[in-house]
């Protein structure tokens, strides 16, 4: 497999505003902790190491 | 590790001395976990009954995350092994077997003997030994250094020893106490009872129980040794209805490290001398015993004028690959439990905190990933399959044990292997078995594995079939085995010159 970065995401307008509710009324150390869980349980659903080193190396890029 | 040299080379009949600077087995317990694939070296060597006897066997390891169970692994899910997943036994009482053992040989340890000096000469090197009663010389064809993590001989040297230190101190104890916990492996993740840290509790010999507590990097070493920091600490973890003693505490800190190359052309580095790791799997004193395994027989050889030097290079390949193998998987390990940075801190407990109600996150947790041994699956030593096999054994990995029957008796097949070059051919009509033994049997010991229930000393019986499914040998095969129960090469039906050039690879002649 290969990272998508084409639009995979359905109602992508709805899964933003639910990822930023998630983060509503959480101190900065919470919003860390529920993103870390997230990107556990995303990583897991993707399961391919390829893929997700990809990911990774994409996301680090930008700094 | 010297001590299991020791052994080794006087099995093969190697003329050698060992000296030790201390003048008794180690004080206190360090390494206590004893893996399979060492366990049937001990045996091997002649002391695996007596370690297994002496030691308490387990396989099931037990991850807790605050009060509760977040992991539990099985280590030997599967029957028909002769070994356990794993026996613990303090090193001291291991040391005193392996003395024993020694001694049986016709051997002794030259206690209070000191190596002080070392010069390298191009056939070997002359070595000043220090006693009570004055110094010697010793003219060595080859040197083992296996003086440990602070070793002597690697400054004598003046060796590059590079790796990581990790910032965190750990107190360790042994006590004694009459405890009803199970002979399982038991790690704690911030426990209610250690605020913060981490925790391990496992069982040794004699009622004595193994603690270990993190402590953190700023704690006060001398502080913590003390009794009474230690025991209230203690107290907390076993409850007050578990009486005990302190045994044994230390507080260390750890690294992963090792030397670039452990060959220097005639001194040869095992062990904690050549490779440092943390205590979290128990690699420490597994891979110790692994090197000394992979070692001796090839020494043998080259010291008897029977394969080229250049044999040793192999050891050098095959025991740093499994070095860093060891130090890949502590390092691991040790991230896991000593987070070094706020971010791996804050994944690690989101991998905790998951693992309640996430099945998958379990196996991130790790508190340890417990010593297996090296396959050396691209060693020079190895002759790469031709024939399909189907089976996790493959060339450059040690041979795995079943049982069988030899001469009418249950027996463990690895038993039956090792110490020289082996054939096992797996042949119910013995047509093959006595080619290969016309042709080989002067120089290996030819073996035959049969699946009729008829044996003898050099006929096995797979009378429960499990030594074929482990070999995919059910159709019929050949196995090259090495000194030291690593496959070397396999075939289905093998000629003589593919035997031959196999062999002679394993040897380093070819």
């Amino acid at each position: 497999m290969t990272l998508n970065s084409e639009l995979n995401i359905q109602q992508p307008d709805d899964f933003y505003q639910a990822l930023l509710d998630a983060h509503a009324d959480l101190t900065d150390e919470q919003s860390a902790a529920l993103n870390a869980r997230l990107v556990l349980l995303l990583a897991n659903q993707i399961g391919d190491l390829n893929t997700l080193r990809q990911a990774i190396a994409a996301a680090r890029e930008l700094i | 590790m010297g001590l299991a040299c020791a052994i080794d080379l006087a099995q093969h009949g190697i003329d050698f001395i060992i000296v030790d600077d201390n003048n008794t087995v180690s004080a206190g317990s360090r390494a206590i976990c004893w893996a399979k694939r060492t366990l049937e070296i001990f045996d091997r060597l002649g002391f695996g009954d007596a370690v297994c006897n002496r030691g308490v066997s387990w396989q099931v390891g037990k991850v807790f995350c605050r009060e509760r169970l977040a992991y539990q692994f099985d280590l030997l899910p599967e029957p028909g092994h002769k070994r356990p997943a794993f026996v613990n036994l303090q090193q001291y009482l291991l040391e005193q077997i392996m003395v024993e053992r020694l001694q049986a040989l016709g051997h002794t340890v030259r206690w209070k003997n000191k190596a002080i000096g070392l010069e390298r000469r191009a056939d070997g090197a002359r070595v000043t030994i220090e006693t009570s009663d004055g110094h010697y010389l010793v003219e060595a064809d080859y040197v083992i250094a296996a003086d440990g993590a602070h070793s002597a001989v690697r400054d004598m040297l003046g060796l590059v020893w590079s790796g990581r230190v990790f910032r965190d101190r750990f107190l360790i104890a042994d006590v004694r106490m009459k405890g009803d916990f199970p002979s399982e492996r038991w790690f704690w993740f911030e426990p209610p009872f250690h605020s913060g840290g981490s925790a391990l509790l496992h069982k040794q010999a004699d009622d004595i129980w193994r603690i270990d507590l993190q402590l953190g990097w700023d704690c006060k070493p001398d502080e913590e040794k003390k009794p009474e920091r230690v025991i209230p600490r203690i107290r907390a973890m076993l409850g007050s209805d578990h009486p005990f003693e302190l045994e044994w505490v230390s507080v260390y800190t750890f690294q992963c490290a090792r030397l670039e190359r452990f060959v220097h052309d005639h001194v040869i580095f095992v062990g904690d001398a050549a490779h440092q790791v943390s205590p979290f799997g128990a690699r420490g004193g597994n891979s110790g015993i692994q090197d000394a395994d992979n070692l001796c027989w090839k020494l043998a050889r080259v010291v008897r004028n029977e394969s080229p030097a250049s044999l040793l290079q192999t050891y050098d390949d095959e025991r740093v690959e499994a070095a860093n193998e060891n130090i890949l998987n502590s390092s691991r390990s040790s991230d896991f439990i000593t987070p070094k940075s706020v971010a791996s801190r804050t994944m690690r407990d989101a991998v905790l905190a998951l693992s309640q109600q996430h099945p998958f996150a379990r196996r991130l947790v790790n508190s340890g990933r417990l010593s297996t041994p090296t396959a050396h699956l691209a060693s020079a030593s190895s002759t790469r399959d031709r024939d399909a096999f189907n089976c996790a054994l493959m060339p450059g990995a040690p041979a795995v044990d079943a049982p069988v029957q030899v001469a009418g008796c249950n027996a463990s097949l690895l038993n039956q292997l090792g110490g020289c070059f082996d054939l096992l051919v797996f042949d119910d009509n013995g047509e093959a078995t006595d080619a290969l033994k016309s042709e080989f049997g002067s120089s290996v010991r030819v073996s035959c594995v049969s699946s009729g229930r008829k044996s003898n000393e050099h006929a096995f019986a797979d009378a429960e079939g499990l030594a074929g499914s482990r070999y995919d040998a059910l159709t019929g095969a050949v196995y090259l085995l090495r000194p030291d129960q690593h496959v070397a090469a396999r075939w289905r039906t093998p000629s003589v010159a593919d035997v031959r050039s196999a062999l002679q690879r394993a040897q380093g002649i070819a």
